[in-house]
C-alpha cells in the first residue's frame, strides 16, 4: 500500500488498473480525458495488460464496452457531460444486455450555455437507464468506488452495469493523499471475473437484442432490471462490509455524518457534501444539533437506510446540484418520495438548488440554509425552493447583458 | 490551515509550483489538496492555482475564497480583472509579487493594508515566457513562508514533482526554488495556520430571487460580428502558416474554405490572405493544400511576429 497524491481523475484510472481490466473503448472529453491518458501511459510501458481502442464517438464508445462485456471479458470506460448524453440510447440498451461492465462519469454541466464545470445535470440525465451508480466525495472514494462497482455489478444477482460518479475540477483535477492498495488485497477482495453464461462469440452468434411485441415479455425483461437494480442494494452492503474489512474503510450506500442527535440535516450527493460536512463540524461548535445524509449508492437509492436515519428528525435541507427544468431539484423530489406516507419523518424539507455550472457553495451558504431550515421548522412551513445565487452575481449578468444589448443595438435591432 | 493561492499565465508553471509545495507539505506529514483552475486553456491565459494543507482532514474544497497567502508570479496579472488576483484579499493578507517594482509602490497602487513581499525580477523582461522557472521559485518561497518545510523537504518535493524531465530542466528549477527558499529567510514562518470560520458570527450570503425575465433578454446570445472579430484570438498559436506565393495555385477556395476559424480570405487577385490576428494555428490549411504551399513555422522562429502584432 501507498499514500500518495493523486487527482480524481488519477485515482479513476488506479481503480480501472488495480481491476485488470480487459478491455477500454474510449473518447476524450473534458475533464475526463485524463483518465484515458493514465490508462494509455500504463498500457503503453506494459504496466497494464488492456487493450484500448478509441472509437469515433460515445455512441460507439458505449455500444463497444457493452458488446465487449457481452463477451465476458473485464471492461471500463469513462466519459463526461455532452458525451453521456450522446451514448444515451446505448445506455439503455446495453445496461439491457444485462453485461455488468463500469463506467466512470466526470460530471459537468451541460449545454447550452456551454461549460467545462460541474454539476449533476448529465448524471440526472442516465437515472433511469437501468446503469446502477455510486456517487464519489474525495479522491479516495473514487479508486474504492471502482472496485465496488466491479464486483457489484458482476454479482450473478445483479449483472448491471454500474457508473461511478465524481465532480469535474473539484475532483477530477483536485489532488489529494489517495491510498494505493496493494494489488494482492485487491485481487483478494476482486477475484478475476466469473461471467457464468455470458459468453457472445463471432462464430456461434446469438442476439442481446430481441425484438419483443405485445409488452407481455417487454414488461418481464424489463421489470428484471429494476428488480436486479433493487437487489443490488443488499448486495452493495455486502461488498462493502468485505470491502471495509479488507482495506478498513466503510463505504456505506448512505453516509450519515454526526447524525445520531441530530435535529437537522444536509441532504446532498457528491463532492460538495464535504463541504456540507466541514459546515456541521462548524455548525456544531455553535451547538447546532447538526449533521449530514450523503448517498453513496444513488441508484438503487438507499430508501430504507434514509427512512430509518431520518426517523423522527424535524428538518431536513436537500441540496441539489442539478435542476429538472419546470421542476426544480431532482433529490428533493426523490427524498420526498421517499418519506411521503412513512411515520415519523421529518415534516419539513427545504429545497436548495446550488452549484450548477461549477458555481461554488460556501460555508456561510451552508449555515445560512440550516437557519432557513429551522425556522421553517418553527413556522411548520417550507418556504418555496431557492436557487443559492446572490445579489452581486445579478449584478454581474446585468453588466453583461448591459454590452449585449449595445451590440444589438450596433447591430441594428431596436432598443 | 494553511491556504495558499497562486497567479499567473499559461506556461509560467502555476499548476506545476502549485503541486511542488503541495508536495512539501504532504512529505512534511500534512494532509494536502492542490488543484489549478484554468480558464482558455492555452499559452498567455491567466490561470490560478490554490493549496490547502492541515492537520486533519480538509473538508474544504473548491477555490479559496479568502487566502493567507497570495503569490503573483506575474504583476501584469494585477490590472486584469479576469485573473481574479485580489479576490477575497483582507488586510490579513500576504502578497508575494514577482516584480520589477518596489513593495512599497504595490502597497499604494493597489491600496493595500496587508504585507507585501517581492520576488524581485530584471527591470527588462520583453517576453514574460522567459519567466517560465518563476513557478519554481514562487514554491520556494511559499515553502519558507509557512515555516514548516525544510530545504530538504523542497528538494525532494522538485524532484518527485518534475520526475521525467531532462535532469538539467530539473536542476535549474531545483535551483530557481532554493533561491526562492533563500530570499524569504527572514519572513519564515510569517504564514500561520488559520482557523476555521466561525458559525456564531458569518456574513449572512445576500441571496436573491431570480427575477424573471423574457427570453429576449434571458436567452444565451452571442453577437459574434463584435465580439470575435475584436478579441485577437491568433495569440494562441504556436505554429504559424506561411504561404509561399511562388507555389501557390490560387485555387482561390481549398485553404480558405477548410479553415475552421475564417481566417483565411481570397483578395481580388484570387490571393489568399491569412489573418493572423485570428488564425490559431491548427495547420489544417498545411494539410488541405493541395499544391502544398504552406508551410509551418514555429511561431518563435517567425522574425515578423512583432509587426504583426502576433
Ligand atoms: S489551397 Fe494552396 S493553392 Fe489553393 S489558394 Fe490556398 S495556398 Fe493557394
Ligand atoms: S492554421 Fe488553421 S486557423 Fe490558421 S489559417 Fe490555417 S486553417 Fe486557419
Amino acid at each position: 500500500m501507498t499514500r500518495k497524491l493523486l487527482t480524481g481523475n488519477g485515482a479513476a484510472a488506479w481503480g480501472a488498473r488495480l481491476a485488470v481490466v480487459d478491455y477500454i473503448p474510449a473518447f476524450p472529453i473534458t475533464p475526463q480525458t485524463e483518465i484515458i491518458e493514465n490508462l494509455e501511459n500504463w498500457i503503453d510501458n506494459e504496466q497494464m495488460p488492456a487493450r484500448m481502442v478509441t472509437l469515433e464517438s460515445e455512441h460507439s464508445m458505449i455500444t463497444a464496452a457493452g458488446a465487449a462485456a457481452a463477451t465476458g471479458v473485464r471492461v471500463f470506460s469513462a466519459t463526461s457531460s455532452q458525451g453521456l448524453l450522446y451514448a444515451m440510447e446505448m445506455l439503455y440498451t446495453v445496461a439491457g444486455w444485462r453485461a455488468p461492465f463500469v463506467l466512470v462519469n466526470v460530471s459537468r454541466g451541460l449545454s447550452a450555455p456551454i461549460t467545462l464545470e460541474p454539476d449533476h445535470n448529465d448524471i440526472m440525465a442516465a437515472r433511469d437507464s437501468g446503469f446502477l451508480q455510486i456517487h464519489c466525495a474525495d479522491c479516495q472514494e473514487v479508486l474504492d468506488s471502482v472496485l465496488i462497482a466491479y464486483r457489484l455489478g458482476e454479482d450473478e444477482r445483479v449483472r448491471l452495469p454500474v457508473i461511478v460518479n465524481l465532480d469535474g475540477f473539484y475532483l477530477s483535477f483536485t489532488r489529494e493523499p489517495v491510498e494505493i492498495p496493494d494489488p494482492q488485497a485487491v485481487a483478494h477482495f476482486l477475484p478475476p471475473y466469473d461471467p457464468e453464461n455470458i459468453r457472445f462469440r463471432a462464430s456461434t452468434p446469438i442476439s442481446q437484442a430481441v425484438a419483443v411485441l405485445g409488452g407481455t415479455p417487454y414488461s418481464y425483461f424489463r421489470y428484471e432490471s429494476h428488480l436486479a437494480a433493487q437487489k443490488a442494494l443488499e448486495v452493495y452492503d455486502e461488498i462493502t462490509a468485505e470491502f471495509a474489512e479488507e482495506f478498513g474503510r466503510p463505504r456505506e450506500a448512505l453516509e450519515s455524518y454526526r447524525t445520531e442527535d441530530a435535529e437537522y440535516l444536509f441532504f446532498q450527493i457528491g463532492s460538495f457534501a464535504t463541504k456540507a460536512r466541514e459546515a456541521v463540524d462548524r455548525l456544531r461548535e455553535s451547538g447546532w444539533a447538526i449533521g449530514l445524509l450523503r448517498p453513496r449508492l444513488f441508484r438503487p437509492l438507499p430508501e430504507k437506510h434514509i427512512r430509518q436515519a431520518l426517523a423522527g428528525k424535524k428538518g431536513v435541507a436537500v441540496i441539489d446540484q442539478n435542476l429538472a427544468a419546470g421542476r426544480g431539484g431532482v433529490l428533493y423530489s426523490e427524498l420526498a418520495s421517499v418519506l411521503f406516507g412513512h411515520a415519523n419523518m421529518p415534516g419539513i424539507l427545504t429545497s436548495f438548488i446550488g452549484g450548477l455550472g461549477g458555481r461554488d457553495i460556501s460555508t456561510e451558504e451552508y449555515f445560512e440554509m440550516a437557519m432557513v431550515t429551522r425556522q421553517a421548522v418553527t413556522d411548520g412551513e417550507a418556504p418555496s425552493p431557492r436557487l443559492l445565487y446572490t445579489e452581486t452575481e445579478l449584478r454581474e449578468v446585468q453588466k453583461l447583458q448591459a454590452i449585449a444589448n449595445m451590440e444589438r443595438i450596433e447591430l441594428g435591432a431596436k432598443p | 490551515m494553511y491556504r495558499i493561492r497562486f497567479h499567473g499565465r499559461g506556461g509560467q508553471g502555476m499548476k506545476t509550483a502549485s503541486r511542488i509545495l503541495g508536495t512539501a507539505f504532504f512529505l512534511e506529514g500534512l494532509e494536502v489538496q492542490d488543484a489549478p483552475r484554468y480558464g482558455a486553456e492555452c499559452r498567455g491565459a491567466p490561470i490560478f492555482a490554490y493549496v490547502r494543507a492541515s492537520r486533519s482532514p480538509i473538508n474544504e474544497r473548491g477555490i479559496i475564497r479568502c487566502p493567507d497567502l497570495v503569490i503573483i508570479a506575474d504583476d501584469s496579472l494585477v490590472t486584469v480583472p479576469a485573473a481574479g488576483v485580489l479576490a477575497g484579499v483582507t488586510d490579513q493578507t500576504f502578497m508575494l509579487v514577482s516584480t520589477s517594482e518596489k513593495a512599497v509602490t504595490w502597497s499604494h497602487r493597489l491600496n493595500f493594508a496587508g504585507s507585501i513581499l517581492t520576488l524581485p525580477t530584471p527591470v527588462e523582461i520583453t517576453d514574460r515566457m522567459e519567466l517560465r522557472f518563476v513557478g519554481a521559485t514562487c514554491a520556494g518561497a511559499a515553502a519558507r513562508l509557512c515555516g514548516i518545510i525544510t530545504s530538504a523537504t523542497l528538494e525532494q518535493a522538485v524532484r518527485e514533482e518534475l520526475t521525467g524531465l531532462p535532469s538539467s530542466v530539473i536542476e535549474r528549477n531545483l535551483e530557481k526554488a532554493l533561491e526562492g527558499y533563500t530570499l524569504m529567510a527572514e519572513h519564515e514562518g510569517c504564514i500561520k495556520e488559520k482557523a476555521m470560520l466561525s458559525a456564531e458570527q458569518y456574513e449572512v450570503p445576500e441571496w436573491i430571487n431570480l427575477p424573471f425575465e423574457k427570453a429576449s433578454i434571458s436567452a444565451p446570445v452571442i453577437h459574434s460580428s463584435l465580439t470575435s472579430e475584436l478579441m485577437p484570438t491568433g495569440l494562441w498559436r504556436t505554429m504559424r502558416p506561411v504561404i509561399d506565393r511562388e507555389h501557390c495555385k490560387k485555387c482561390w477556395w481549398i485553404c480558405s474554405t477548410s479553415c475552421p476559424d475564417g481566417a483565411i480570405d481570397i483578395d481580388a487577385d484570387n490571393n489568399p490572405q491569412i489573418d493572423y490576428e485570428h488564425c490559431k494555428g491548427c495547420l489544417t490549411c498545411v494539410t488541405v493544400c493541395p499544391s502544398h504551399a504552406i508551410q509551418a513555422i514555429p511561431e518563435h522562429k517567425n522574425p515578423t511576429s512583432e509587426e504583426t502584432g502576433s
